[in-house]
This record gives C-alpha cells, structure tokens and sequence, in this order.
C-alpha cells in the first residue's frame, strides 16, 4: 500500500515535472521556431503498388518507386524493393513530384502587415544587385511546413523593391539552416522593369491616392531605364578593367565595388534576370533591352505576355506567371481575360510556369492556381507541368528536381488523388529523400483546440 | 407589398418570366443531397419542381443540363463589392451611415463576381469604427437599377468591429489625421458598452412617451435608433474581429445587454472559443485558408471550420474581395479537406449557410421547391480546381452566360477599337491630353484597402 501511494507520487510528480518542460519546450519551440521546419527521417524507402505520375513520362498505373540516400533510385511498374527498405503501401494512392512556386519571397516575410520587424522582402535604394535572398531567408518561418504539407517542396526565393531588388535563391523547403536549404543561392537576378506609373504614392491623411501627371510618368520611367542601362554598362566596364589589372599590373587598380561585383555574371548574361513585368508594352521592353544588352531574361507577373511570344521565344525568355489570383486591370477586359494567359502561353510555345507570387502564407495555393488554369483552357498535364517541371527547367533544376526519374532527388509527395485538386488530401511527403511529418503550425493549433468543450 | 409589385416594372419582369425547365443535370441542392440526372423547373423565377423527366409548357426555355452540374447561387457574407465609400472614419460609433447611400450598380466586380457564381452578398460598412454603417443585403442583379439589388424583406444590419482597424493602429502619427477615442482594446469594449448605454436611455424616453409619461416627444437620434433596434432584435450585429478574446467579449456584451450577435466576421479564432459561439446561436463567417497577411491573423488555421461545424455553429466561406469573391467554390472544398467537413456541409457555407446568417434562407441558399431560382450552372464539379461557371441565374433570369459573353468579345474588342480612336481618347503619344490615374476607384481588394482605407477588412 505504501509502496503503492509512493509511486503513485513519483507517477504525479513526474507527470507534473513532464507536464512543465512539456509547456516550458513549447513555448520555448514557439519563440524560436525550432518545431517548424522539422527535417524528417532519413532511410530507404518504397512506395509500392501506386500510380506514379512521373510528370515527365507516361503514368504508370500500378508501379514502385524507391527512394535511397535521398534520390529516386528505381522507378516502374516492377522495380525491386532492397531489403531493409521502409515499405509504404501506395494501393489507391498517387506519386507526384513536389510541386515548385518560382516566384515567391518565402522566408523573407513572416507577418507583412503589423510587423515590420519580421519583414525582409525589400531593401532600401534603387539598385541593390548584391543583396541575396538567401542571407534574408528564416530558416524556421512557419511558411515552410504550411506550404510543404500541401505537396510545395520547392519554391524560388526573392527580393523585391527599388529598381534592381537582388538576388533571388532556389530553395527547398527543409533544413535547419538556411544553407541547408539551398537549391541555387544566387540564381537569378529581380529587376522591376521600369514602366509608366501614375501612381505617385497615397496621401494618408486625406486617403486619396497622389496622381502623377502622365508625360512626368513617361519621363521617369526614361530616366530609370537609363540608369538601368548604365549600371550594365559600368558592370562590364568594371569587369574588363579588373580582368585587364589582373593580367598587367601596371594598369590602374580598380577598387572593389560590392555592386558592380554583383553584377557581373549577370551583365555578361551567365545568370538570367528575373524581369517583373505585366503590360505588353513592359514585355515587349523588357525583350528589347535583353536584345541589347544580351543578357538572359525571365519575366514574372506576364499578364500580357502571350502578345509578345514571337519576341519571347526568339530570345529564349521564360515566363513565371502569378496572376491566377489577379483581377483584370481595366474594366472591359474579359473576365477570364488573365485567366486564359497560360493557356495562349502554351499555345504560343512560350516556356511558362504558373506560381502564386506570395509572400509565403498563402503558397500553398499553387495547386488550385494552376488547377484554375486548367479550367480556361489548359490542358490539365499541362496544368501539372506548369507547376513542376515546366518551373524546375525555368530555375535551371530540371536535372534534380521537376519529375519522377531515376537519379533526381527524392522530392516526392503522395496523395490521396489529384494533387491539383483541393479536395486531395497529402498522405506522405519526401524532401531530399527525408520523410518528413505532415504537421505545421496550422496542425498543432488545429490539435490545441480541437476536443475543447 | 402588393403596391411594390404594381410599381416596380423591373420587379414584374422578372417575376412574370418564362417558363424554364433544365433537364438532366447533377443538382447539388445544399439542403437534401445531392441528385443525379435531376430536371429542376423554374416558374416565374422560382424553382416549381425539381425531379425526374418533368414537363414544361410548350413555351418554355429548356437547357440541356447533360454533364453539367448545379448549385445554388453563391451568398457571400462579407463584401464591399460596388461600394463607392466604406469607412466614415470620422467617429467610432457611425451607426447613422448607411451603405445602401454608396451603392454603384455598374461596377464591373458585380459581373465578375457572378462569373463566379454569386447571387447575394452582404455588402457591409468597412472596420475602422467599433459600430459601423448598416449593411446592404443585394441579389446581383448587374444591368437593373440599384434599388433591384437590395433585397427588400432581408432583415438589416449593421457593421460592429474590433481590434486594430477599430483602434486605429495604423493611423498613429500620421500628419493630418486627428487621434480618434479609443485607442485600446480595453476603449472599443467601453465605446460599445456607452453607446448601448444611451440607446438604453434613448428608448426608455420613448417608451415613456408613448406611455404618455412625458409629453414632449423625444428628438429622433441617427445614431441611436439602429442599436434600439438591435436591442429589441429587429437589426442584425455582423462583428469584425479576429482575436478570440475580444470576439469573446462582444458575446458577454451582448449577454449585458440581451442581445444576439448575428456574425462574428472574419473570426479567424473563432476555433478557440467555438463552445462559447455555439452556445448563443452566434453564426462566424470566415475565411477557409487565408491568412498570415497580418498579426492579427497569424492564428488563423484552415481547420476554423471543421471545429465550428462539429460545435454546431452555422459557419459561411467569405471573400471580403472582389477578386476572390469569383474562387468561393474552392476554398469551400478546402474545408473538406481540412478537418473533414462533409461535401454537403462544405457546400452549404457558401450558400444556404450565409443565407441563414443574413436571414435571407426563406427565399435562397438552397435549391428547394418554393425558393428562389438563384441557380449556378457548372462543366465540372464545383469543389474542382477545373471546374467554371458556365450560366448563373437569379430569379430565373441569366445575369452570367459564358457562352453568350465569348460570343460578344468581338463586337466589344470593336467597339473598343473604335472609341480609341475618339479624339478624347487618343493616347498621348499621339497628340492627345495626358491622362490622369485611369480610374479613381475605390481599390476593392483588401490587400490594398487595408494598407490605403486604413482597415476594410
């Protein structure tokens, strides 16, 4: 009896101590992050018995992939498990690869508005090339887990503001470090391209909007592109003069510049340039000023740029579109007007991605997005491309990331159906070939208060 | 009633109608199931029958439903869609403002909206002060004059909020604006708990008088006569917020004062007191998935829904945007999704649920004998990312036809073409007066509105 009551005791006391460090570990896991971007198991795996969409060849119907040392090993409809995998039953589930947002700023803004603290998406000043994304990521927001659970494994990173904003980053959304994460730490450079605005800011105190005289608009919008043209031609200036001091030293030394560094590789057209730009009069300026300059361009935004796809497909420019979710910009424009773009896009034969161009919160729309695509005109593989490997050649990752193929990394998600369709529910999930738990932030307040009376 | 009908030539027309019969369709009533290769018979502008092989009159218009899908027209609960103003900042309590005021029937976001399959929305006075304006409650009814849109026997309304919009935490230091009471959390409770004060008082110097214990007759107060008839729960309360503490609040306020509160609005903690909402009959409108976009949301979970509806609280889907007013059939599959709501249940939040909210379920909400044919024909599957309206009707009457809007794109694309080239309107470059901003319209979509109208949503 006494023995009984003693460790009834020790059963509450340690209960009680669990129960402390239980509270005091969440709330210590809260204020640092660390339960968000948990990094999974690593192992062997096969998935057997499932329909695998492999994206980039035919649908095999009943067939095993198996996952090793975090890649896809072995895909077919008879691909031997190795003994010691982890086996995971596939019968009436779907294979995908993970689905890649190129175009979003995840990690650089965990609350946009009300807390400016957490916000990193835009640097001061009109040209900042050597800003990176990839210095700015939060390896812990919670964006990640709430956008992986829903089948987004990969997404491209980027700043935005001024002029030339920085450099953008390919990341897949696991790690515990930013490093961790890195696909591309500088892939592509953001320009917004100069255009005509109006819009002269918001005047707060009568809450009406500043109107820019039009000419006015023209002219700044001038000025700004020459300033752009300027700062490639001084990068390339820059560049000959340290490559002609590197080879006789005797010639004036050119002092470093941290800018005019940065834009080397993208002067020179090695790295491409993520243009943003909506209006066919902006697409069609920025495959002039690519024509010029002989740089690599992508354009985000494209809401017109199907117009211009002769002038896009002859100089190879790409375009991430993130108007799904837009409404049209002039009133008589047809309903779906922006909703019909990636389909004339693929019509044309531009090379296209559909992305959410979402801070981070809301990226795990991407599915729907390009689901909704798929409703005005789309084909629906299509509609699947647009959001995997259509993105992954657009990020220059196809030959790791995009489809299901022997030798790719193992981002992989498992569904219980169509993985573009909202009702589809996420069974399994892989990042590098790391199993990874379907909880976010979302989940464990979910699990908080779902039984409270 | 009767004088309305004999007056109002637009109410007649659409009233004595056709006859319609849709034939064959997969009906998704939202109140009774969902029913295969189902007929449904509109007579003038009410659903008569629905069932197997029905027969119309030789004049009746029948559309071959085959394949096809069918809804109720979309109701959505929190709009700001053709409003021309939404906040009157001026005060906290602005309860004598009315939205009906500001209506603009020919904003293009109305035929947008209904490509997306909505027929009703609240149009509600926007969150900058604790008692806002009264709301609207309009049928889409694009192309007929503004007092069509107002649905005549909906109960009114009115806006209350809480939080940061109400405190004005976005408009501290900015030149030329005054500091507005309150400030706090703590103010916006004691600015309502006032204003219920006075209106107490306000209808006890009425009572009196027509008691005849005071002869002169009280002073009619604006402000004060839409919370006497929240007291006396003839005025629907549809209560912005986000924290459940303060949502909470407004509850045990309302307890003080005897009355209930219609909607929590937005309510993205909703989940955390679901108990306490279902135990008043309190209804929350929300979003299905969005959030993050500001502190006050970083609670917001997609399961909000699923826990309400298993505590018994009516739930809707809303859009509080134009833009995503035309995607409501998606994120009411999202609920499906997340926590398991069933797809009927799910399907009534962006219909027959809202309806009820606004009290206006009698008439719309739900495909049923009796209602009103607010109807939405679909290709697919509303819950699919690849489904798309193809017509939407209201009373009978098709105010969206895709088919009919792909065939006037040419005539439009030409028309356009040639008022470019009207001397007003040649462009600068070629000679023309500069433009101003195209369009001085109110940004409806709250992104914006939150950042520029200081606090819409």
């Amino acid at each position: 009896m006494k023995e009984k009551v003693k460790s009834k005791k020790v059963k509450l006391l340690s209960l009680i101590s669990f129960l402390f460090l239980a509270s005091t570990f969440s709330v210590m896991a809260q204020s640092d992050g660390s339960q968000q971007n948990l990094t999974g198991k690593a192992g062997t795996f096969a998935i057997v018995g499932a329909r695998i969409v492999t994206v980039s060849g035919a649908v095999i119907e009943n067939g095993t992939i198996v996952i090793q040392d975090g890649k896809i090993t072995a895909v077919g409809a008879n691909a031997a498990v190795p003994s010691g995998a982890e086996r995971i039953d596939g019968k009436g589930l779907s294979v995908f690869p993970g689905m890649i947002d190129a175009g979003t700023n995840m990690g650089l803004a965990e609350i946009e508005g009300g807390a400016t603290a957490t916000v990193d998406v835009a640097e001061t000043g009109a040209m900042n090339p050597n800003a990176k994304a990839s210095k700015g990521i939060n390896p812990h927001t919670s964006h990640i887990n709430v956008t992986r659970v829903n089948g987004v494994t990969t997404v491209l990173s980027m700043p935005s503001g001024g002029v030339i904003s920085g450099q953008s980053a390919v990341i897949n959304l696991n790690g515990s470090t930013q490093n961790d994460m890195m696909m591309i730490p500088e892939f592509g450079l953001v320009i917004n391209f100069p255009r005509i605005s109006t819009f002269g800011g918001f005047n707060q105190a009568t809450f009406t909007p500043i109107s820019v005289d039009f000419n006015e608009a023209v002219k700044r919008r001038d000025t700004q592109l020459d300033e752009l043209k300027k700062i490639f031609k001084d990068a390339e200036n820059y560049a000959r003069a340290k490559e002609a001091y590197a080879k006789d030293k005797n010639l004036p030394y050119m002092a470093n510049d941290l800018k005019m560094e940065a834009m080397i590789p993208y002067a020179r057209g090695e790295k491409p340039i993520i243009f943003t730009a909506e209006r066919e009069r902006d697409i069609r300026g920025v495959v002039k000023f690519v024509e010029d300059t002989k740089v690599k361009g992508i354009i985000i935004g494209g809401q017109e740029a199907w117009k211009a796809a002769d002038g896009l497909k002859k100089n190879n420019i790409a375009v991430i579109y993130t108007n799904m979710f837009s409404l049209p910009v002039q009133d008589d424009d047809a309903y779906d007007y922006l909703l019909e773009s990636p389909a004339k896009l693929q019509q044309a034969g531009v090379k296209f991605a559909i992305s959410t161009g979402d801070n981070g919160a809301n990226v795990r729309d991407l599915p729907y997005q390009a689901g909704l695509a798929g409703a005005f005109g789309l084909p629906k593989d299509e509609a699947l491309k647009s959001v995997t490997l259509y993105a992954a050649q657009i990020l220059g990752v196809a030959d790791k990331l995009g489809s299901i193929e022997v030798g790719k990394m193992a981002n992989i998600v498992v569904a219980d159906g169509d993985i573009l369709e909202p009702r589809t529910n996420i069974k399994y999930l892989f990042i590098g070939g790391r199993l990874l738990p379907l909880t976010s932030r979302h989940t464990e307040l979910y699990e908080r208060f779902k039984d409270r009376k | 009633m009767i004088l309305i009908i004999s007056v109002s030539p637009t109410f007649l027309f659409a009233q004595t109608g056709n006859e319609i019969l849709i034939r064959n369709a997969t009906v998704l009533t939202a109140a009774k199931g969902t029913l295969e290769n189902t007929d449904i018979l509109i007579q003038k502008g009410k659903i008569a029958k629905i069932g197997k092989n029905l027969k119309a009159g030789a004049n009746a218009q029948t559309i071959d439903a085959t394949g096809k899908f069918i809804t109720p027209g979309i109701v959505d609960a929190h709009s700001h869609t053709m409003m021309d103003a939404v906040n009157e900042f001026s005060f906290s309590v602005t309860s004598m403002t009315r939205i009906r005021d500001v209506l603009n029937p020919s904003d293009i976001s109305i035929y947008r909206a209904l490509a997306g399959g909505v027929t009703a929305a609240n149009l509600l006075h926007g969150s900058a002060n604790s008692i806002g304006g009264q709301n609207s409650t309009v049928k889409f009814k694009w192309g007929k004059p503004v007092e069509d849109f107002l649905i005549a026997d909906a109960p009114p309304g009115i806006k209350f909020a809480m939080g940061e919009n109400v405190k004005r935490a976005n408009s501290q230091g900015i030149p030329g604006q005054t500091v507005r009471y309150p400030r706090t959390r703590m103010g916006v409770v004691e600015v309502m708990r006032d204003a219920f004060i006075r209106a107490r008082d306000y209808k006890k110097s009425w009572d009196d008088f027509r008691a005849k214990k005071i002869k002169i007759e009280p002073r009619k107060d604006l402000e004060l006569e839409p919370l006497v008839e929240i007291l006396e729960g003839k005025r629907l309360v549809h209560a912005h917020g986000y924290r459940s503490d303060e949502h909470l609040n407004l509850l045990l306020l309302a307890d003080e004062f005897g009355f209930r509160v219609a909607t929590l609005q937005h309510g993205l903690e909703a989940y955390k007191i679901a108990p306490e909402i279902a135990k008043r009959g309190t209804g929350v409108s929300i979003f299905a998935d969005y959030w993050g976009y500001k502190l006050e949301a970083y609670d917001a979970i997609p399961y909000n829904a699923a826990i309400l509806w298993k505590n018994g609280v009516v739930v809707s889907i809303n859009s509080d945007s134009d833009e995503r007013m035309r995607r409501l059939n998606l994120d009411a599959a999202k609920v499906m999704k997340y926590g398991g709501v069933p797809e009927e249940e799910a399907l009534k939040m962006i219909t027959l649920n809202p309806a009820k909210q606004l009290g206006i379920d009698k008439r719309t909400g739900s495909i049923e004998q009796g209602k009103d044919a607010d109807l939405v024909i679909w290709n697919a599957h509303p819950f699919s990312s690849f489904a798309r309206v193809e017509t939407t009707m209201i009373e009978g009457e098709t105010y969206f036809d895709r088919a009919k809007d792909m065939a006037n794109r040419t005539a439009l694309e030409k028309e356009r073409q040639e008022l470019e080239k009207l001397e007003a309107n040649k462009a600068p470059g070629s000679g023309g007066t500069p433009p101003k901003i195209p369009s001085e319209k109110r940004i409806a979509d709250k992104d914006e509105a939150d950042k520029t109208d200081g606090g819409n949503w």
